[in-house]
C-alpha cells in the first residue's frame, strides 16, 4: 500500500482525481445517448423514410401523384414530344439541364413541394403553376417564374427493375 | 476568468455561499457508516426516474385504445425504447428499495427523534407521496395487472361512509376504471415528481438544519464533524457506483422480475386475473388490510399502519439518546419490527386462505402491538441502562447533550448563566486533554 514517500507525493492523488472525473463524465455522457437517440425517428416512422412506384401503372402522358415520408411525389410519365421539347429549352432563375434532372428521359421524379412557401402546385398542360403565389414550372420541373427561387427538387431513387423505382435511401 | 465570473455571481446570488454552507462546509458526523448512504441513493434514483420517464411520456399514449400499444411501440420500434422503459419499470421498484432501507435506518438508529421530528415527518410525506406515484404510473401500462390494481385501490375509498359511491365515482371519472381515469392518473403521475422534488428540497432544508444523526445517537462535538465535501461526495459516489452495478444487473439482464407476467395482457374489463396481486411495496399493507375481516376497519387500519409512524417521535420515550445502539430493548422490538414486515409482505403475496389468514391477522397485532408497547419499553429501559450504566464514553456524551438541551430549552441567554455553563464546558475539554 502507500509507502511514506507516495505521501510527499501529492500529485499521484490529484492524477487519480483526474482520471476519475475523465471516466465519470465518459460514462454520463454514455448515459445520455440512449436518451437523445430515442428522440429520434424510431422504426415505425423509418419504414415511411423509403417509397416503392410502379412505374407500369401510369399510362404514357400522365402524372401520378404518391406519398413519400408524408410530402407529395410528382412521378411524371413523359411522352416523346414533351421530352424532346424540354431538352431543348432552358430556363433562366435556376438554370439546369432537362438530362441533368432525369435518369430515364421518359420518367420525371419531382417533390411536389413548391419551392417558395411550400404549397403543393397544380399541374398544368406545359407543368405546374402554384396556387399561392403563382409560380409556374415547366415539364422538367424547372421554375419559369417567381417568386420560387429554385427548380422542383428531384428526390434521390433509384430504378429497381425496368418497371419499379424506389424513391429515398434506405 | 472562472474567479472572475464567480465574483460576477456572488455579487448578485449566494453562490459561494451556499457552496461553502450546504457543502464545502457543511459538517457531518464522521461516523457515518453506509447506511447513511441511501439518502443520496433516493435522490439519485429519483432523478433516473425524472429522466427516463420524461423521455417516455414522449412515446406513451395515455388513452384506452393506445395505451397498451404504445408501450409495444417504445419496447420494439423507439431507439432504445426498452431501455429506458426498463431503467424506468426497475428503478421504481429500486426506489422503494433504497427508501426502505432509508426508513430502517432511521428506525434502527432512531434519527426520528429530537430534534428531527420534522425531518421526519417530511420523510413520511415523501414515501407517501412516492406510494402514490407509483400506483398511478403502474395503471399507465394498461396491462391485467394494472387495470384491476387501480380498480381494487380505488374501491378501497368506496368504503368511506355516507358518500363512498360518489368519492369512488369522482376518482375514476367513469363508473369503471377507464379512458378518464388513465387520462388522470398520466397527468397526476406526470405532476407528482415535481411535487415530490420540492418535498426533497424541504426534507434537505430540514435535514441541513438539524444536521445528519449519527450511528450512536448523540450529537457530535464540532471537532467529530468532517465537512461533506469531499469526503461524503466521494462516500455518496462510491455507494452509487455500487448501486448502479445491481440496478444495471436487473435492467439489462433481468429486467421482468419486477413485472407481474400478467401484465403483459393488456386489460380487460370483462375478466379479472386468477390471483391478482398489488406490486411488491405495497404487500405489507395488503396483507394489514385483508386481515381486517371488516372492509372499513381494513381500510382504515391500512391507512394507521403507515400514519402511526408520525407519532413514534413521541412514542420512543427513553432518555439515551439514539436508536439500537445502547438500547437493547429498542434493539430487539426493531428486529423484530423488521422480520415482522417480510412476514407481512410473505402473507400479502399469498391468497387469503387457510393459515395464511392467521399468520397475517398475528403479524398484524405484532405490527401495532411495537408501536404501542414501545412507550413503556424505552422509558423502564432507559431507567435500567442508567442504573447498570452505560459504556464511560457514552455516559459523558449524554450528559452534554441534555445539558446542552436543558440550555435550549430554557432559552438561558443571561450572561451569567452562558458563562457558568461555558465554564463545564471548559472543564470537559480540560479532562479531556
Amino acid at each position: 500500500m502507500a509507502s511514506d514517500k507516495d505521501l510527499d507525493r501529492p500529485d499521484r492523488r490529484d492524477f487519480l482525481g483526474a482520471v476519475t472525473t475523465a471516466v465519470g463524465a465518459v460514462g454520463v455522457v454514455g448515459a445520455c445517448y440512449p436518451f437523445v437517440s430515442s428522440m429520434n425517428p424510431s422504426k415505425d416512422v423509418k419504414v415511411k423514410s423509403t417509397s416503392l412506384v410502379d412505374l407500369d401503372s401510369i399510362p404514357e402522358g400522365k402524372t401520378h401523384t404518391v406519398e413519400w415520408q408524408g410530402k407529395p411525389i410528382f412521378v411524371v410519365h413523359r411522352t416523346d414530344e414533351v421530352i424532346a421539347d424540354m431538352q431543348a429549352s432552358s430556363t433562366d432563375i435556376d438554370p439546369q439541364a432537362d438530362k441533368d434532372r432525369v435518369q430515364q428521359l421518359q420518367w420525371l421524379v419531382v417533390i411536389g413541394i413548391c419551392t417558395h412557401l411550400g404549397c403543393v402546385p397544380n399541374r398544368t398542360e406545359s407543368g405546374w403553376s402554384c396556387p399561392c403565389h403563382g409560380s409556374i414550372y415547366d415539364n422538367s420541373g424547372r421554375v419559369l417564374r417567381g417568386p420560387a427561387p429554385k427548380n422542383l427538387v428531384v428526390p434521390p431513387y433509384e430504378f429497381i427493375n425496368e418497371k419499379k423505382i424506389i424513391i429515398g435511401k434506405a | 476568468m472562472l474567479k472572475k465570473a464567480f465574483s460576477w455571481v456572488d455579487e448578485r446570488f449566494p453562490l459561494s455561499e451556499v457552496i461553502k454552507h450546504e457543502l464545502t462546509e457543511y459538517p457531518v458526523p464522521r461516523n457515518l457508516n453506509y447506511m447513511w448512504n441511501f439518502g443520496f441513493l433516493a435522490m439519485f434514483v429519483l432523478i433516473v426516474q425524472l429522466v427516463s420517464g420524461i423521455f417516455l411520456a414522449m412515446h406513451y399514449k395515455a388513452d384506452v385504445n393506445m395505451a397498451f400499444d404504445s408501450i409495444q411501440h417504445i419496447m420494439r420500434d423507439v431507439n432504445y425504447g426498452w431501455l429506458i422503459r426498463y431503467l424506468h419499470s426497475t428503478g421504481a421498484s429500486a426506489f422503494f428499495v433504497v427508501v426502505f432501507i432509508h426508513i430502517g435506518r432511521t428506525l434502527y438508529y432512531g434519527s426520528y427523534r429530537r430534534p428531527r421530528e420534522l425531518l421526519w415527518w417530511t420523510g413520511l410525506l415523501l414515501w407517501f407521496l412516492l406510494m402514490a406515484t407509483a400506483f398511478m404510473g403502474y395503471l399507465l401500462p394498461w396491462g391485467q395487472m394494472s387495470y384491476w390494481g387501480a380498480q381494487v385501490i380505488t374501491s378501497l375509498f368506496g368504503t368511506t361512509p355516507v358518500f363512498g359511491e360518489e368519492i369512488v365515482r369522482w376518482l375514476r371519472g367513469d363508473f369503471v376504471v377507464g379512458d378518464a381515469t388513465l387520462t388522470r392518473f398520466f397527468a397526476l403521475h406526470y405532476l407528482f415528481p415535481f411535487i415530490i422534488s420540492a418535498a426533497v428540497v424541504i426534507h434537505l432544508v430540514a435535514l441541513h438544519w438539524v444536521k445528519s444523526s449519527n450511528p450512536s445517537g448523540i450529537t457530535l462535538r464540532a471537532k467529530d464533524n468532517i465537512p461533506f465535501h469531499p469526503y461524503f461526495t466521494i462516500k455518496d459516489m462510491f455507494g452509487v457506483g455500487v448501486f448502479l452495478i445491481v440496478f444495471c444487473g436487473f435492467v439489462f439482464f433481468n429486467p421482468e422480475f419486477w413485472i407481474e407476467a400478467d401484465n403483459n395482457i393488456a386489460a380487460n374489463p370483462m375478466s379479472t386475473p386468477a390471483h391478482i396481486v398489488p406490486e411488491w411495496y405495497f404487500l405489507p399493507f395488503y396483507a394489514i388490510l385483508r386481515s381486517i375481516p371488516d372492509a372499513l376497519g381494513g381500510v382504515i387500519t391500512m391507512f394507521m399502519a403507515v400514519a402511526i409512524f408520525a407519532i413514534l417521535p413521541w412514542l420512543d420515550r427513553s432518555n439515551i439518546p439514539g436508536g439500537a445502539l445502547f438500547r437493547p430493548g429498542y434493539r430487539i422490538m426493531v428486529y423484530v419490527f423488521f422480520v415482522d414486515v417480510l412476514v407481512l409482505s410473505y402473507v400479502g403475496a399469498k391468497p387469503p386462505e387457510g393459515s395464511f389468514v392467521i399468520i397475517g391477522q398475528i403479524a398484524t397485532l405484532i405490527y401495532f402491538g411495537l408501536f404501542l408497547l414501545l412507550p413503556f419499553v424505552s422509558s423502564h429501559e432507559a431507567r435500567r441502562s442508567r442504573e447498570k450504566g452505560l459504556p464511560h464514553e457514552a455516559e459523558r456524551l449524554i450528559r452534554e447533550e441534555q445539558e446542552d438541551l436543558l440550555r435550549r430549552e430554557h432559552g438561558v441567554r443571561r450572561k451569567g448563566d452562558e458563562e457558568r455553563l461555558g465554564q463545564t464546558d471548559k472543564g470537559f475539554q480540560g479532562e479531556e486533554r
